[in-house]
């Protein structure tokens, strides 16, 4: 897929995140929209998968352990063909496929359980680890952290694990979008500096635009060639992107949004040509 | 009487397994001295992951392995294995069904001398309290083997617990182990002991003695604390004149709970021998703590005779 390609379809993601949700119901948009274009990236352009067969024992894994923007990953595997997209309507709804948090044994194309914050950093090591230990197998793992989740201790000793174990088949992407769930990281408990945490702890840094395609592109394809240790991709990105009313607004964390807010979200994804 | 280690017996278990099956892989958390999981590691340090003395990362890095078809068996201390992840085993392990073994060794009171911070009094509490989870505490290095094993067939989460010191032997060599099975290891007719884990011993000797006072004594080894086997549980209840429970754990929430639920509204007398929620404590020796919580054939004895 070509960049102008790529850069559609996170405009779509995100606007099947805003129609998932719909008004008046509560949902992560600012976490998923700051990630909907690295996420389209590494549907639509990076990972060898394959809808038909979730279970492909070669597939590329995505895991993301900040589980709530869980939303985002939905409407990318809709959009893939996981599930008929008729299951993304019925987001969160008694009995759904779909639930608030990623639940592997519900949903085609869901790697691990998330949700419980600093754990799918680990789960995504064991996975890495696991993966190379059937040294025929060299799928790559990648991993989605949110900076507030940093500051879970958990995080830093997978970090650990990782270099540790050489575990170069993991690329970790941190949607760095400065802001938690009740406020700014760096006024509410600071996880900064970043790129000297991970670098001491081993790992392969590379810092971008997180909504620049072309950059998205590029340190993927970078990362993957690094040998001897696991990377991770510093992606500088603007909660609730692409939503002007939730753009760096930490009300918008997990926000509602009114019949009018809905309404005018739609017509501004919608020109920018989505769909 | 044959005594032997439960977590040696416990780690050669795994080696065994280790060669007859390509997929177990074993983490440890700096204790595998402790935990034995070291006789694995000495011979497939390619499928050992020592994990640091990180407990929450090495229980969701065996989820990790385990979703690649690994059936990963993560160890140490009760106490550790059980408290320090006990949300990485919630969220984890056990919502999706995970095929990870959590181990927690140096279980109850027997690492005496360490004190109340490495004592495990509510291990099988928290695990039993998990859905999905199945729950073992085996009696002695025979029956342990055969848990371990059970546990690498059996595909999904289960906790394992495993006492540090010497046991003696109560099952022959070719005993079969059966998953919610309560074995009547002695029949009797006027009260049951329903013991897990080391106490099964110490009920046998209380039978015994109490048979010499005229009082018929069933003993009951509970090993799977869950899924229980609660008609087994009503059934060998309803023929006797009283009830006792036995564990080195607190009453709260191990097998005194499990047993006096499965028996409510059945108007049978039970006592309950445990830790009564308190913490453990050091000890020259782990016999000592035991006579201190009560936890002996003496204190059998006496629930025995207030019930008969
Ligand atoms: C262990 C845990 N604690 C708390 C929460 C509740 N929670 C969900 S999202 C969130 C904030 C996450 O912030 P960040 O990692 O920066 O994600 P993003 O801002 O990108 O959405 C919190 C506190 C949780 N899911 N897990």
């Amino acid at each position: 897929m070509t960049i102008p390609q790529l850069e559609k379809k996170a405009k779509e993601i995100r606007l099947t995140i805003v129609k998932m949700v719909g008004p008046g119901k509560q949902g992560h948009f600012g976490g998923s929209c700051s990630i909907a274009d690295v996420v389209a990236a590494l549907y639509f352009y990076k990972m060898r998968h394959d809808p038909k067969n979730p279970k492909w024992p070669d597939r590329d894994r995505l895991i993301f352990s900040k589980g709530h923007a869980a939303i985002a990953q939905y409407a990318a595997l809709g959009m893939c063909g996981y599930f008929p997209e008729k299951e993304l309507w019925n987001l969160k709804e008694l009995g759904s496929m779909l639930q608030g948090h990623p639940y592997l044994h519900k949903t085609p194309g869901i790697e691990a359980n998330t949700g419980s914050l600093g754990q799918g950093l680990s789960m995504s090591c064991g996975i890495a680890a696991g993966l190379k230990i059937d040294k025929n197998r060299a799928p790559r793992v990648y991993c989605i952290v949110g900076d507030g989740e940093l500051a879970e201790g958990q995080i830093w000793e997978a970090a650990m694990s990782a270099s540790f174990y050489k575990l170069d088949n993991l690329t970790t992407i941190l949607d760095y979008n400065k802001l938690q769930a009740t406020g700014r990281i760096d006024e509410r408990l600071n996880t900064n500096p970043v790129r000297e945490k991970w670098e001491a702890f081993g790992w392969h840094t590379i810092e971008i635009n997180g909504h620049d395609m072309n950059e998205i592109v590029e340190s993927l394809d970078s990362a993957e060639k690094v040998k001897g240790k696991p990377s991770i991709i510093i992606a500088h990105t603007i909660k609730g992107k692409g939503i002007p009313f939730a753009e760096n607004n930490a009300a918008f964390h997990n926000g509602v949004m009114t019949q009018e807010q809905y309404e005018t979200a739609l017509k501004i994804l919608s020109e920018q040509g989505a769909m | 009487m044959r005594m032997q280690n439960q977590r040696r017996v416990y780690g050669e278990t795994l080696v065994e397994l280790g060669r007859e099956n390509k997929n177990i892989v074993v983490l440890d958390a700096d204790l595998s001295k402790s935990t034995m999981s070291c006789l694995f590691e000495q011979e497939f340090p390619e499928r050992f992951f020592e994990m640091g003395i990180a407990e929450a990362n090495m229980i969701s890095f065996a989820v990790g392995l385990s979703l690649t078809g690994k059936i990963a068996f993560a160890n140490s201390f009760a106490v550790f294995s059980t408290g320090r992840p006990f949300d990485q085993i919630r969220q984890g392990v056990a919502i999706g069904k995970m095929n990870v073994k959590i181990i927690g060794s140096s279980a109850g009171l027997s690492d005496f001398g360490d004190g109340a911070t490495h004592q495990s009094v509510e291990d099988i509490a928290i695990m039993r309290a998990i859905p999905n989870m199945t729950v073992i505490s085996p009696c002695d290095a025979i029956e342990t083997k055969k848990v371990v094993r059970f546990a690498a067939e059996y595909n999904g989460p289960v906790y394992i617990r495993v006492s540090r010191n010497d046991v003696p032997d109560i099952f022959p060599e070719d005993a079969r182990f059966v998953i919610g099975k309560p074995v009547v290891l002695r029949e009797g007719k006027d009260i049951t002991v329903f013991a897990t884990g080391t106490m099964v011993y110490e009920a046998l000797i209380a039978a015994d003695r109490l048979s010499g006072l005229g009082i018929s004594v069933r003993v009951v080894n509970v090993s799977t604390l869950k899924p229980l086997d609660e008609e087994s549980i009503i059934r060998l209840s309803e023929d006797v004149k009283g009830i006792i429970t036995v564990e080195e754990h607190s009453i709260i929430g191990g097998l005194a709970s499990a047993v006096t639920y499965a028996l409510r509204g059945k108007g049978i007398p039970i006592k309950t021998i445990g830790i009564n929620d308190e913490f453990g404590q050091s000890a020259n020796t782990y016999d000592e703590l035991l006579v201190h919580y009560g936890l002996t054939a003496d204190n059998i004895i006496e629930n025995a005779k207030a019930l008969y």
